[in-house]
Parts: C-alpha cells; sequence; structure tokens
C-alpha cells in the first residue's frame, strides 16, 4: 500500500505514508488515518528512545551532551577552528568523492570489458569481478593496505580509496553492464544497418538510451558508498568513523559519540538522496 | 575467403551475389546453399513461409547475420570479418525492418542526420538539407521536430525508409516493412517503396504483400526450409510457373 514514490515529500517518506489519497476515501477519512499513521510511528519512536535512555540509566551512564560542542568546531580568538568531526567529515567526503569516480570508471571500463569481443578483455574483466565479489570487503582491504600499497609505495589514504573504487566498482560493472544490454536489440541493428562505427553506435545511439537506466542505481551506489567508506577505519584514515574512534578512546563518550557519527552519515547520504530525487524529477520533466 | 575480396566482382552490374551459403544458428542449419544475385535496378521480392529463412538471408546481405559458408559479394566486395569494410558496405545498403527501429531519443531529423553526419563527415547543415529532402519525399518533412514516440506507425516506418535513404545507398532491403502496421496505414508506406522503385532503386524485400510484389517486383524468390525454391520472372510466378510448395503457399496467403 505504501509504495515509495520518488516524488514523495520527505516526511511522509520517512513515516511510510504513500501521500496518495486512495480513489475511494473521503478526504476526511484520509486525513485521519495519515494521522494515526504518523501517530503510530512517533510511539514506536517514542518507545525506542525511552529504551535506550532507560537502559543507559540502567548501566548508569553519565550522559554529557554539553561537552560535544568543540568534538565539531571551535573559536578561538575569533578564529573557526574545525574539530575531529568535521575534519573527518570532510576526509570521508574526500575518500567517497575520488573513488566514486575511479569506481565508475573502472566500471566503464570492466563492463566494456566483459561485453567486447575480446578474449583478453572478458577474462580481465571477469576474474577482477569474481575476486571483488567473492573475498570480503575487509580482506580486501588488508590486501591492499599491507601487501599492494608498501609494494607500490601508496599511503593509507590512497589505499583506502583505491580499496573502495576496486569494490564499488564491480557492481557498477553490473549496473553499467546491465543498462546497456537493457537496450534493445534493434537499436544496435539499426545502428550496424545505417553503418555508423562501434564507437558512434555506442555514443550516439546506445549510451544515450542505456544512461537513464544506469543513473538511478548508480547514484544510489555511490551514496552508499559513503557508507562503505567507514571501513577504512581500520587502516586508520583519518576520516569520520576513526575520528570518531579517537574521540571516544580520549573521552569515553561512547553513546553519544557513536549517535553524533551516525547522525552525520544520515544527514550526509539522505541529502544527498534528496538532490538526486530532484535532479531526477527535473530530468524526466525535461524529457 | 578473405584473399577474394580484393578481386573485382565479373560482373559490375551485380550489386549482391550470394554464393553457396551456408548459415547456422548452432545446430540448425537456417541457410541452404544459397545462390542468388541481384542486379542494378532489379526489384527482388522474397516470399515464402514463416521460418524459411527469408530474414536471415537478407539480414546476411549487410552482416546482421553471419554466414558460415559460402561468399556474399555486395557491391562488389566480400562482406565476412574485417569491420571496416563491412562499415562501408553497410553504408551502400539501406535496410527497414519490420520494427522500424527508430531512435527514440533523437528527433526525426536527428534520426536522418546522423549518419550523413557520422559517416560522411557532413556539416549539420548540409545533413539537414539531405534529410529534409528524403523527409519531403516520403511526405513527413513537416514531422521534422517530433520524436518517434509521436508518429503513426505508418509514419515512422517512412521516417526509416528516409533514414535509409539518407546514406545514397545503392541497394536498399526491407524485412516485412509493413507486417508491424495497421492495415489502414500499410498503403503509405508500399506507396512510397512504389515510388522508389520507379526511381530505378535496387530493391530486394522481404513481404507477403503479392499485391506489391506483383506491381513492383520483376523477380520473385520462394523460400522453403532455408532454400530458395524458386526464383523466376515476376509473370512466370504468378502465371504459376512454380513448384507445389510455392502453389500452397501463395493459395494460402491470397486467400485473405
Ligand atoms: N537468432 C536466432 N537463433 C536461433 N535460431 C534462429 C535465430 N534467428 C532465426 N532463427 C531460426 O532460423 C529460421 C529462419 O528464421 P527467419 O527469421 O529467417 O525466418 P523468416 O522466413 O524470416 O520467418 P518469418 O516470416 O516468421 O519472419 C527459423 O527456424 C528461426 O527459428
Ligand atoms: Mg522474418
Amino acid at each position: 500500500m505504501t509504495q515509495i514514490h520518488p516524488e514523495m515529500p520527505l516526511l511522509a517518506r520517512l513515516l511510510g505514508v504513500d501521500g496518495v489519497r486512495h480513489p475511494k476515501d473521503p478526504a476526511s477519512a484520509h486525513i485521519a488515518r495519515s494521522l494515526w499513521q504518523v501517530a503510530q510511528a512517533i510511539l514506536l519512536f517514542g518507545i525506542l528512545a525511552w529504551l535506550i535512555y532507560a537502559g543507559a540509566a540502567a548501566m548508569e551512564y553519565r550522559w554529557q551532551w554539553y561537552r560535544v560542542g568543540p568534538f565539531f568546531y571551535r573559536i578561538i580568538d575569533g578564529e573557526f577552528i574545525p574539530g575531529p568531526l568535521i575534519n573527518g567529515i570532510l576526509v570521508t567526503l574526500q575518500l567517497a568523492g575520488i573513488s566514486s569516480v575511479l569506481s565508475i570508471l573502472i566500471g566503464a571500463l570492466t563492463a566494456i570489458g566483459r561485453m567486447s569481443n575480446s578474449i583478453a578483455g572478458r577474462s580481465i574483466a571477469t576474474t577482477y569481478l569474481e575476486i571483488i565479489r567473492n573475498t570480503p570487503l575487509l580482506v580486501q582491504l588488508f590486501m591492499f593496505y599491507f601487501v599492494l600499497a608498501p609494494i607500490f609505495g601508496i599511503d593509507r589514504f590512497w589505499a583506502g580509496v583505491l580499496c573502495l573504487a576496486a569494490f564499488e566498482g564491480s557492481f557498477a560493472a553490473e549496473i553499467i553492464r546491465g543498462g546497456i544490454q537493457a537496450v534493445e536489440r534493434g537499436q544496435y541493428e539499426a545502428a550496424d544497418a545505417t553503418g555508423l562505427s562501434k564507437f558512434d553506435k555506442y555514443r550516439y545511439v546506445i549510451v544515450p538510451q542505456a544512461l537513464p537506466l544506469i543513473l538511478p542505481p548508480l547514484t544510489g551506489l555511490l551514496i552508499s558508498l559513503i557508507k562503505h567508506s567507514a571501513i577504512v577505519s581500520v587502516i586508520a584514515v583519518s576520516e569520520l568513523t576513526t575520528e570518531g574512534l579517537n574521540l571516544i578512546s580520549d573521552t569515553y563518550m561512547a553513546f553519544e559519540i557513536w549517535f553524533i557519527v551516525a547522525g552525520m552519515y544520515l544527514v550526509l547520504t539522505t541529502s544527498l538522496s534528496i538532490m538526486v530525487n530532484i535532479l531526477e524529477i527535473k530530468m524526466n520533466r525535461a524529457r | 575467403m578473405s584473399n577474394t575480396s580484393a578481386r573485382p566482382q565479373p560482373d559490375p552490374d551485380t550489386l549482391i551475389a550470394f554464393e553457396g551459403v551456408g548459415k547456422w544458428f548452432d545446430q540448425f542449419q537456417a541457410l541452404k546453399d544459397i545462390n542468388l544475385s541481384v542486379k542494378q535496378g532489379a526489384r527482388v521480392v522474397v516470399c515464402g513461409p514463416s521460418g524459411s529463412g527469408k530474414s536471415t538471408m537478407i539480414r546476411c546481405v549487410n552482416q546482421l547475420e553471419n554466414h558460415q559458408q559460402g561468399t556474399i559479394h555486395v557491391c562488389g566486395r566480400e562482406v565476412y570479418g574485417n569491420m571496416k569494410q563491412l562499415e562501408q558496405v553497410r553504408r551502400e545498403v539501406g535496410m527497414v525492418f519490420q520494427s522500424f527501429n527508430l531512435f527514440p531519443h533523437m528527433s526525426i531529423l536527428q534520426n536522418v542526420t546522423l549518419g550523413p553526419i557520422r559517416n560522411s563527415n557532413l556539416s549539420r547543415s548540409e545533413a539537414d538539407d539531405i534529410a529534409l529532402h528524403y523527409l519531403e519525399r516520403v511526405q513527413i518533412a513537416d514531422q521534422a521536430d517530433k520524436f518517434p514516440s509521436q508518429l503513426s506507425g505508418g509514419q515512422q516506418q517512412r521516417v526509416a525508409i528516409a533514414r535509409a535513404l539518407a546514406m545514397k545507398p545503392r541497394v536498399m532491403l526491407f524485412d516485412e516493412p509493413t507486417s508491424a502496421l495497421d492495415p489502414e496505414m500499410i498503403n503509405e508506406v508500399l506507396d512510397v517503396m512504389t515510388e522508389l522503385a520507379d526511381d530505378g532503386m535496387t530493391m530486394m524485400v522481404v513481404t507477403h504483400e503479392m499485391g506489391f510484389a506483383r506491381e513492383v517486383a520483376d523477380r520473385v524468390v520462394f523460400m522453403d526450409e532455408g532454400r530458395i525454391e524458386e526464383n523466376c520472372g515476376k509473370t512466370e510466378f504468378f502465371a504459376g510457373g512454380r513448384g507445389e510448395r510455392a502453389q500452397a503457399f501463395l493459395s494460402k496467403i491470397l486467400q485473405h
């Protein structure tokens, strides 16, 4: 009943209310039912919050929310000094941004390799996909950091970037390949019959039709890359999760800091999703 | 096979020449020992029951399907393997499909100009002129700025014909160009094809429109089970100088 629809207002989606009036509902019943659903959601969240609070109280956890301000930033002599959390999220953004670009590149190349007639291209692409998909991300990260990084002389930041890019690239490759193969056969044939070169065929006929199929899942992938980037904290790249861990070992404020870190990821990814949704709606209108 | 490709065709008037062509889909042989030549200006209609290999044969001409046996020469060049040479051949051969296959993300005008711009390095305005000329010829120039989905089937098919013509091909291939159309639109497409024939275009047409064959064809090829069973002049074909199977097939499709 509650379908997630891109044009739905965010609040409605968060609460799982579809915001669409069912045809036979009188308006008042519709409003009453929506309100009841909102109430249910608030009740559930309330119970959860209370459980956490009560649990913490039972452990005699001492909440120290008043101390968290400086973790974000301090102002000393009128000068803005970013704290560890701001620094961390900037590194996370950098990490995710660079890996995104690389993973799209890797994905596109792998997709091309898999679809090509060249045996070398196909076997390299398939080997890469099989290795990445059938080993744990954590092990891949250790491989990059402890084996490849010393050999090629790359630092921990770039080891993290490359590992994430290789990991997400394998998913991007399948998304891109799926989009391209979803274009009707007749389109390939018409392009061939016109005598277009292979490059022109893809550039002017196939890719423009595949892009609307590729972009939504690809943006979803890139947003989830932000979350996956937390894993590079195990090689101590100073991104958000690492900074959170450091703060906790300094202050023992585990509860506050984990809530804040999770909240920061949440704000980042949901605001990106909203931006992408708006963009998609605009693109659809333009067409 | 490939060392014969440079050899000039014995008869420069022959635009398409099949010699002993065989084609397999895995184990299944779809074409058996096809021999056929299409001369400049010829209008060959190909008919036969469903699954007899008509599409497969016509698609071998521009290698949308590749054959495994025998040789096919188009405009004097052997079509096989070499991509660059194949692209050249494909530019001399226009093709019209049953399902139109227009590019849905491009306007009608762009559909027609894509080939000329990318293949012949024409400027946009030169290509636009050519495209409008051919769109006028199929009487659809007034729709140039629309998109394929906004046109009726008959209109789309006429655009597809203009798109193929814009490459100034020497041969046009049609694979059941009217069988996806509503009955009232069939004639607008057949009329365009008849005009093309009157202008001397060399054509190979897979169709069950026997009225069109009677009016336009000079040869009729009848296929059955991957073989060419009949290949004769139109008058001969319709006068009954044909084998049993062709007879049975004809009476079946002429009934309705
Ligand atoms: N891609 C393919 N893979 C396997 N078999 C195929 C393929 N294309 C065609 N065939 C088979 O080859 C035979 C000839 O097919 P073809 O499409 O050439 O027939 P046709 O004469 O055009 O029939 P129709 O009148 O139905 O279009 C059929 O038996 C068909 O099943
Ligand atoms: Mg067919």
